[in-house]
Order: C-alpha cells, then sequence, then structure tokens
C-alpha cells in the first residue's frame, strides 16, 4: 500500500521536475531541476529492490555528472543577453525529430503489459552479490565490450582537453 | 522484538546520534581552537567556564543573534537552500556507522548502528557527493564573484578526490568482500585491522577525506587570502554557521569512517567477555577514542601544513593518487590470487 503511494508520488515528482528542467528560463534551475528527477528515479530503483543500482545511480548521475553539468554552466555564465538565437527551419525539425522519438517509445511499450512479472524468487536480484554475478557470468563479453567503450570514450575526452600535441 | 519497541527504539538510537554528532562537532571547535593555541604556543579560548569549556555555547549564541543579510542581488530560495543542503547531508552520514557492538538484551538485540545497509559504503559515497551541492549552490546564488570561484573550486576539487576515494575503498572491499560498513568492522574482531593489509590504501583515503571535507591543506574553496570567505563569503549569522558547522560534522564523521574501515571500530581485545552491557559501553568508548583521535590529527596536520596551491592539488589528486589507488587495486588482486582467495 506504501509502496503504491510511493510510486505515484515518486513519478509525478520526477513528471513535475522533468518538465521544469524544459520549462525553466535559467539553465541553473534546469540542472537542479534534473537533479531531483534523477533522484526520484533512484527512489523508483529503490522500490524495484535494486538498491544497488539506486546507489550507483546517484552518485554517478546526480553527484558527479551533473556536479560537472552545473561546474560548466556556472563557468559559463549563461544569461538571456548571450542566448544563442536558432532559425525556424532547426526549431521546426527538433520538433519533428522529438515527435519521431515519441512514437518510437510508444511503439515499443504497445507490448509492455505482456512482459512476465518479477516473481518472489529473484526478489534479490538487484543486490551487490547478485548482480555482480550475472555482469561478469552470462554478460562478461557485454559487459567488457562496454567498458573498452568507455576507456576510447576517456581517452578521446583526454585527447580533445589537450591544448597542443606534441 | 516487538514492531513498536523496534520503532521506539530505532527512534531513540536516531536522536542520540544526532545529538552525538552535533556535540561532537560543537566540541570541535572549541577542541581546534584549542589544539592552534597549544601548536603556537598560546593559551586559547580561558574565559568562558573554567579553562573556557563554555565557549561553543557563547559561540553559538553570538551567532544566532548577529544579524541575518540576504543579499538583495542573491536569488533568495537558493541562497537558503545552499546551507541546509550542507546541513542536511552532514548529519545523514552517521545512519550506517556502527557505534559500538549490539548489546544482547532479555528482548531481544538491540544494535547500536541505525541501519546496517548492505550498500553502506555506497550509501556514504552518495551522500557525501550530495554535499557538495551545498556549497555549489551556495556560492552561486549569493551572486558573488568570490563565491562562484569559490563554488567552482569546491566542486572541481571534490569530483577529483572522489574518483581517488573511491578507488582507494575498492582495494578493501576486494579483501572484505562486503559493502556493509558493520560486517567490516566486525571481520576486524582481533588485531585484524584493515590498516595492515590496506596501508596504501588508507593513506590514499586519509589524503582524499582531507580533500572531501575541505579541511587545510585543501581549503582552497574558501582560501581568504585569495577569495575573501570562499564560497561563503556573502553569508552571515546562522547561515555561515551551519557552512561552518556542516564541515565540523562531515570531520567527525570521516574520523569515524576512518575508525570503522580502517583501525577496527569498536573491537577491543576481551569484547567476547559475559557482560553485555559493558562491552556495548566499553566497545562505544573505544571506538569514540579512536574518532577523537583522527579528529585531533585533523586539526594537527591543519596548524602544522601550509595550503596547497590550486595546481599542486590537481597534479596530486589525478597525476598521483588516482594512479597510486589504481597500483592499490592491482597490487591486492595479484596478492589474494597468490593467496589462492579468488
Amino acid at each position: 500500500m506504501i509502496t503504491k503511494y510511493l510510486f505515484f508520488f515518486l513519478s509525478v515528482l520526477i513528471i513535475f521536475s522533468a518538465l521544469m528542467v524544459v520549462f525553466a528560463k535559467n539553465p541553473v534551475h534546469s540542472v537542479l531541476y534534473l537533479i531531483v528527477t534523477f533522484f526520484g528515479i533512484a527512489g523508483h530503483y529503490f522500490l524495484l529492490n535494486a538498491q544497488f543500482l539506486a546507489a550507483v545511480h546517484i552518485i554517478v548521475y546526480a553527484g558527479a555528472i551533473m556536479v560537472l553539468f552545473l561546474y560548466v554552466i556556472m563557468m559559463l555564465n549563461l544569461n538571456k543577453e548571450v542566448e544563442p538565437h536558432k532559425p525556424v527551419w532547426i526549431k521546426f525539425a527538433a520538433v519533428v525529430s522529438g515527435g519521431l522519438l515519441m512514437v518510437t517509445l510508444v511503439g515499443s511499450l504497445r507490448g509492455a503489459e505482456a512482459m512476465t512479472k518479477v516473481t518472489p524468487e529473484n526478489i534479490h536480484i538487484g543486490l551487490v552479490e547478485n548482480l555482480g554475478k550475472t555482469l561478469f557470468g552470462p554478460f562478461l563479453l557485454p559487459f567488457e565490450i562496454s567498458s573498452v567503450l568507455f576507456l576510447a570514450a576517456m581517452v578521446g575526452a583526454v585527447m580533445l582537453g589537450k591544448r597542443e600535441i606534441h | 522484538m516487538a514492531f513498536s519497541t523496534f520503532l521506539i527504539y530505532k527512534i531513540i538510537l536516531v536522536l542520540c546520534v544526532f545529538t552525538l554528532a552535533l556535540v561532537v562537532a560543537m566540541y570541535s571547535t572549541y577542541a581546534e581552537r584549542k589544539v592552534a593555541a597549544f601548536l603556537q604556543d598560546r593559551l586559547g579560548p580561558n574565559r568562558a567556564g573554567p579553562f573556557g569549556i563554555l565557549q561553543p555555547l557563547a559561540d553559538g549564541l553570538k551567532m544566532f543573534m548577529k544579524e541575518e543579510i540576504i543579499p538583495n542581488v542573491s536569488n533568495k530560495w537558493l541562497f537558503i537552500l545552499g546551507p541546509s543542503i550542507a546541513m542536511l547531508t552532514a548529519c545523514m552520514t552517521g545512519v550506517v556507522i556502527p557505534w559500538g557492538p549490539a548489546y544482547q538484551g532479555a528482548s531481544g538485540t538491540f544494535p547500536l548502528q541505525i541501519t546496517d545497509v548492505n550498500i553502506g559504503i555506497l550509501y556514504l559515497f552518495g551522500v557525501v557527493s550530495i554535499g557538495v551541492y551545498g556549497i555549489m549552490i551556495g556560492g552561486w546564488a549569493s551572486n558573488n564573484k568570490f563565491a562562484l570561484l569559490g563554488a567552482i573550486r569546491a566542486s572541481s576539487q571534490m569530483i577529483s578526490y572522489e574518483v581517488a576515494m573511491g578507488l582507494s575503498i575498492i582495494a578493501l572491499i576486494m579483501t572484505t568482500g562486503t559493502l556493509s560498513v558493520g560486517e567490516i568492522v566486525a571481520q576486524q574482531s582481533g588485531w585484524h585491522w584493515n590498516i595492515f593489509y590496506q596501508p596504501l590504501g588508507f593513506l590514499i583515503f586519509i589524503i582524499c577525506a582531507f580533500a572531501e571535507t575541505n579541511r587545510t591543506p585543501f581549503d582552497l574553496p574558501e582560501c581568504e587570502s585569495e577569495l575573501v570567505g570562499g564560497y561563503h563569503t556573502e553569508y552571515s549569522s546562522m547561515k555561515l554557521g551551519f557552512y561552518l558547522f556542516a564541515e565540523y560534522i562531515n570531520m567527525f564523521i570521516s574520523s569515524a569512517v576512518m575508525a570503522c574501515l580502517f583501525f577496527g571500530g569498536y573491537n577491543f581485545p576481551f569484547i567476547h567477555i559475559h557482560a553485555p552491557l559493558l562491552a556495548s559501553i566499553v566497545g562505544f568508548l573505544i571506538m569514540m577514542a579512536k574518532t577523537c583521535f583522527f579528529i585531533f590529527f585533523f586539526m594537527w596536520i591543519r596548524w602544522t601544513v601550509p595550503r596547497f596551491r590550486y595546481d599542486q592539488l590537481m597534479n596530486l589528486g589525478w597525476k598521483i593518487l588516482i594512479p597510486l589507488s589504481i597500483l592499490n587495486i592491482f597490487i591486492t588482486g595479484i596478492v589474494m590470487w597468490l593467496q589462492h582467495k579468488i
């Protein structure tokens, strides 16, 4: 019963703050609303018994990535005067592609109710031990490939960050 | 244990830990001034009460009585939110720390730890990583160049040192095999302190703890010779008090975490004696003694070592501590493999 109310509370919170990310005039406010959204999503993970995922979500997204976002926005000090004005056709293209994304999402959610419910046996699937065994067991190859991908991204970022290459 | 007993017990425990954190933080300000006085061959505060023991109360009263100023050009909501977040996250971290061995009473077991979540260390990291928002939001909302610079310094410093801190803890988790703080402390019973197995990890951890709590030699965000007061330049009255107080609570909690993770926590030689109440009380006192030593260590460093330059800080974090902690993980892995533990 409490879980149900918590679910609705978190969902309303997430949708409200996600909308405010888009509608807020000040970019710093947008970032702060996005942080609230991430907290709501972490709350959903807790409700699904995925504690590890929730903690990592907060540490990585709310605690690290959003701090860097906020950092960059504070450094640039964006305001009304320096706001870039996009031509009308770009705005139009953005609306069309956004609509296409929504169609795709709706299409993928169509068969969602046929999905199997979580059985009581694997209620502990979100705990660290089970998650680790799954990641390093059946999903070892995809896990390693994605970590190589991250490494490549990191090397690329360091290369871009260097002023000149000797 | 009945549910109502459980609930009442937990509420009392939360209140106790909360009070403990506040009182220790309050007397840390007194201890800081006394330690500074001792290291500089002065007397320190000695007017309010015997040995100046009532000085923290006088300081607190002064903070409350000061005029409250919110700058007109600031963002009012965020200006108030900044110190609130700093204080909130500082108080949230004490939840997963085991303050003493569990008391085996007639009506059940009473653990001296509010909750032993199985991701305890990750919870600590999560809360600590949220703590930086208090400084960032406050610094930005002040609408002051010095405050903004302080906030930007704080965020880049904390992000940089969180990486090394996390990596140094990974080696510890590899040897202990658990993320629960209570279980890590229980494993160290009988002088099996983790400091003997992870000396390098501890060194990296304590350096990062100094940086995360913004203490000298890493107090660049509030460096008065360059930034007036850093992120809290515009703050006055109890809002400033909250920022300063949050720093002392963070110092207390990180000392407690170091005592738990590396120095055996509440463990003492005769912990299994047949007097549960005595064991709990002595365990708690041992834990507090270790914590107080680390608080003293924080102060000792503060009044001994001068502040780093900003580029030195970044070089230390990214070019020394992170490679060292990766090396530590590597060595730990090899040793564990040689001992056939994995």
